[in-house]
């Protein structure tokens, strides 16, 4: 197996990968019982252990058998070559030019005895025009290393929304390495929520190939006690005119580690490019600790791009005043804390999905 | 645009570097390449103590061990470290007083615009002038001593105060820091010593100004600024090298540090031969510059306007361990024609209610790259810390880059760190404002570049804050259009 990556590496300057690096994981158990699926109205693809449940899933019109990828080598990420030699399933989802295909409820459950690794690989198109809605959750019971891949292609004015809930296993590994390429007019919109696992990173590489693509890249994750949430995103501006947009917000408590690492990188023909990235972190106990790299790589003069980046506790000065109003200090602190998060969840505008991941955001706060 | 204000352009961009002359007076030099025998030659030339060449020895033995840094964006063909001569001097004795300084040298200051003569000199700024690898002279030294203020070439200080000298050397940026600090330590050969004891608010301003004139050396000064506590210093450095097609080498070391209550103000014009339209020669700045907010309230101030070079590399750094101490850093960076720049800063919070600020102002044009690279690190103790950080790029004509890296790490709570960074060109209506108004679309140029480095130039020293508008100007000519 390819050796997974150091610090040594740029890219992975504040994610150390030893302690995932410390454990040998067996092949994916059998699938577990019945589990408890999510209420959203959605057709669903169940993966579990890393297989896809035929039973449990539904038969979609647009689903292609699983593709196993190309050679290893081409890959570039150490984490997506790993994902090349050992994935065995994932979904391969063929949109055609201008169906509208709704929306998808993609499941990953997982839980077993012992410590185990799945590697799903996933392949999603859309035609031009068509437009899906991609809602997916992440969880599980146990020690396990989910490693996953999306490669995503969008044709010329295709939609794909994606929203994604991570809450695996306080135990487990979650690493995802998501690829987006959006021809002229495409748009990719995407939404991660990280609630869960001991250690993850979701790392997002989006090209804009052709004129007026666009890439909204959101996320917001809210980590406690010894979790390590990575965000790290590349937004290649490849063509004119394209619009990118990233608001991350993240919230730590505990001695808790949130990273979070944006490039954006404008090529010479990306003239009119205009970029935009804000990332915030909210410190709420001594200990935990937050890293923020934004970067910026640009060729073209005739361009507007900005990131801004700010650290800190809660606001006193906020607090006080909601509390000179009588409401009590743990409701005002949840109140101030959903303020911050709210422009992070603006790509998610699909009502059923909205309110699924304001539960999940209520569960967490409750759970602390 | 109309082809009278390209000719104009033209012209203006064909104008010759206007510091690129060279100063023809007998030299004397080690043979080329380094080795610990040059290492011992230098320091035997200085008659320099045991100790500080067995520093050296162990600063130029961990050299051998490193590796040049790879990290920054910039490209250069390898450095043959063996082909520099590490060591060039005026051939005559060291002058005594001013009046004994050879007149050839003394002419070099004045075209220079830096009259050693102190009736001629700028009124209120002292002068220590560095002649390729030594201080050729000091001027007002005896005003200074007065007040109590060590002013010197660091050779002197290992003689008259080496107590000091000992005490400090090293203790910002130990000989083996990086590659290029670690080169500088094992053969740096002059540089400033600055010590501004207790309670004493230096009379002038001090300034050093770095010339290279002999062909293949580098040059390698380490300057060291000690403000003891309730002490205040104002320290300006300007660079100026001949035009020359082969690149020369620049790696110098500047520590400083501030007792209690202490105030440095560390300001550098740095307009070193940044080679041609072509990207022929030019001087390679690889600075490893640092300073030291070691008492309570403490405050370190960098200001640079860094135009020459054909490449920079270079951090002036903070570290704030004292107690609500202050570090700031003001830049701006200009590169044109084949230009590289990646600069920026480190601002290390230790102690509490330690504050810090950073504008850095880049510009690029031509098909040159400028990126600003910077660090703020909040550790945990650093209770109530507070940074504020603006970049902003601007970026002149479509073959030039400008990239912003900045890494921000928080470990308290308690800290606010703020930054934001804006990527732009120069807006078509401002410009047409200024056009529209008589201006020339040059000038036009100059005027909102100007505008956009206000915040940084207004914290230079008078003198060196016109200077540094005129050399904004003058190296964006031929950039326009």
């Amino acid at each position: 197996m390819t050796a997974l990556p150091t610090r040594k590496l740029e890219a992975w300057h504040y994610t150390d990968l030893r302690p995932l690096a410390a454990i040998s994981f067996a092949p994916p158990p059998a699938a577990m019982a019945a589990p408890d699926l999510p209420g959203l109205p959605f057709p669903r693809l169940v993966f579990l252990n890393g297989t896809l449940n035929a039973a449990l899933s539904a038969r979609l019109a647009y689903a292609r058998p699983f593709l196993a990828p190309v050679a290893a080598e081409a890959e570039q990420q150490p984490l997506a070559q790993i994902n090349a030699a050992e994935t065995r399933d994932g979904i391969n989802l063929d949109i055609p030019a201008g169906a509208q295909a709704g929306e998808i409820l993609l499941v990953s459950q997982a839980a077993g005895p012992q410590p185990f690794a799945f590697h799903l690989r996933h392949r999603i198109r859309l035609g031009a025009g068509a437009r899906l809605t991609l809602v997916e959750l992440a969880e599980g019971e146990g020690v396990y290393w989910h490693n996953a891949v999306f490669d995503i292609a969008l044709a010329e004015g295709a939609r794909l929304q994606h929203f994604r809930l991570q809450r695996e296993s306080g135990e487990a590994f979650h690493t995802a390495t998501l690829r987006a390429d959006a021809r002229a007019g495409a748009a990719y919109e995407h939404f991660t929520l990280t609630l869960g696992a001991r250690l993850s990173r979701t790392e997002i590489e989006a090209n804009l190939l052709g004129p007026a693509a666009t890439a909204h890249l959101n996320s917001a994750q809210l980590l406690d006690g010894a979790q390590h949430g990575d965000f790290t995103t590349a937004i290649r501006h490849k063509a004119p005119d394209c619009p990118s947009r990233q608001t991350v917000k993240s919230v730590l408590a505990g001695h808790a580690h949130g990273v979070f690492q944006g490039r954006i990188e404008v090529d010479r023909v990306a003239q009119k490019t205009d970029g935009y990235q804000m990332s915030q972190a909210l410190l709420l106990s001594q200990g935990a600790e937050m890293d923020i790299k934004p970067e910026l790589q640009i060729f073209a003069d005739d361009v507007k791009c900005s990131h801004g980046a700010t650290l800190g506790a809660l606001d006193a000065e906020q607090l006080f005043y909601l509390r000179a109003r009588g409401i009590p200090e743990a409701a005002a602190r949840q109140m101030l804390i959903r303020a911050f998060l709210e422009e992070a969840l603006e790509p998610v505008t699909h009502d059923a999905s909205r309110e699924w991941f304001e539960a999940a955001l209520e569960r967490w706060w409750r759970r602390r | 645009m109309s082809t009278t204000t390209e000719t104009a352009i033209q012209e203006l961009a064909d104008r010759k570097y206007k510091y690129g002359f060279t100063t023809d007076i007998p030299m004397e030099a080690f043979p080329r390449g380094l080795s610990a025998d040059i290492v011992r030659l230098i320091s035997a030339k200085k008659g320099e103590p045991d100790w500080l060449l067995a520093w050296r020895l162990k600063a130029y033995e961990a050299w051998l061990r490193m590796e040049e840094p790879h990290w920054a964006r910039i490209q250069h063909p390898p450095i043959d470290y063996q082909s520099l001569y590490y060591y060039a001097a005026p051939a005559k004795p060291a002058p005594k007083s001013l009046d004994e300084v050879d007149p050839e040298l003394l002419k070099t200051y004045e075209k220079l615009g830096i009259p050693l003569n102190e009736r001629a000199a700028l009124a209120g700024v002292a002068v220590d002038a560095v002649f390729d690898s030594v201080s050729v002279a000091t001027t007002f030294r005896e005003t200074l001593a007065k007040a109590g203020v060590i002013f010197c070439p660091i050779s002197e200080a290992v003689r008259e105060h080496p107590e000091l000298v000992r005490a400090y050397l090293g203790s910002v940026v130990p000989a083996g820091d990086n590659y290029f600090a670690a080169l500088n330590s094992a053969v740096f050969s002059d540089g400033s010593f600055v010590f501004v004891p207790k309670g004493v608010r230096c009379p002038m301003e001090l300034s050093t100004y770095f010339r290279i004139n002999a062909r293949n050396t580098g040059q390698f000064e380490h300057t060291l600024i000690i403000a003891e506590e309730g002490a205040s210093v104002s320290y300006l450095e300007g660079c100026t090298a001949p035009m020359r097609d082969e690149n020369q080498l620049h790696a110098a070391v500047v520590e400083l540090v501030a007792l209690d209550e202490a105030k440095i103000k560390y300001s550098t014009v740095q307009n070193w031969y940044p080679g041609d339209a072509e990207g022929r020669g030019g001087i390679y700045n690889f600075v490893t510059k640092r300073g030291a907010c070691r008492g309570r309230n403490s405050k370190i101030s960098w200001t640079q306007v860094e135009t020459g070079s054909a490449i920079t590399w270079k951090y002036p750094s903070c570290i704030l361990q004292g107690e609500g101490s202050v570090g700031e850093f003001y830049s701006v960076a200009v590169t044109n024609h084949h230009q590289q720049a990646d600069t920026g800063t480190k601002m290390i919070h230790i102690g509490r209610n330690t504050t810090s600020t950073i504008v850095s102002k880049g510009i690029s044009a031509g098909r040159s790259n400028n990126t600003y690279r910077g660090l703020v690190k909040i550790l945990p103790g650093a209770a109530g810390a507070r940074n504020f950080t603006q970049c902003d790029s601007l970026l002149i004509g479509n073959e030039c880059g400008a990239h912003t890296v900045p890494y921000i790490e928080s470990r308290n709570a308690s800290a606010k760190v703020e930054h934001e960074a804006t990527t732009s060109k120069i807006a078509e209506d401002q410009l047409f404002y200024c056009r529209s108004r008589g201006l020339s679309e040059e000038d036009a140029v100059g005027l909102i570049v100007n505008g956009f480095c206000r915040e940084v130039l207004k914290e230079l020293p008078m003198e060196f804050a016109v200077e540094a508008q005129k050399l904004l100007a003058v190296s964006l000519e031929g950039s326009v259009g």
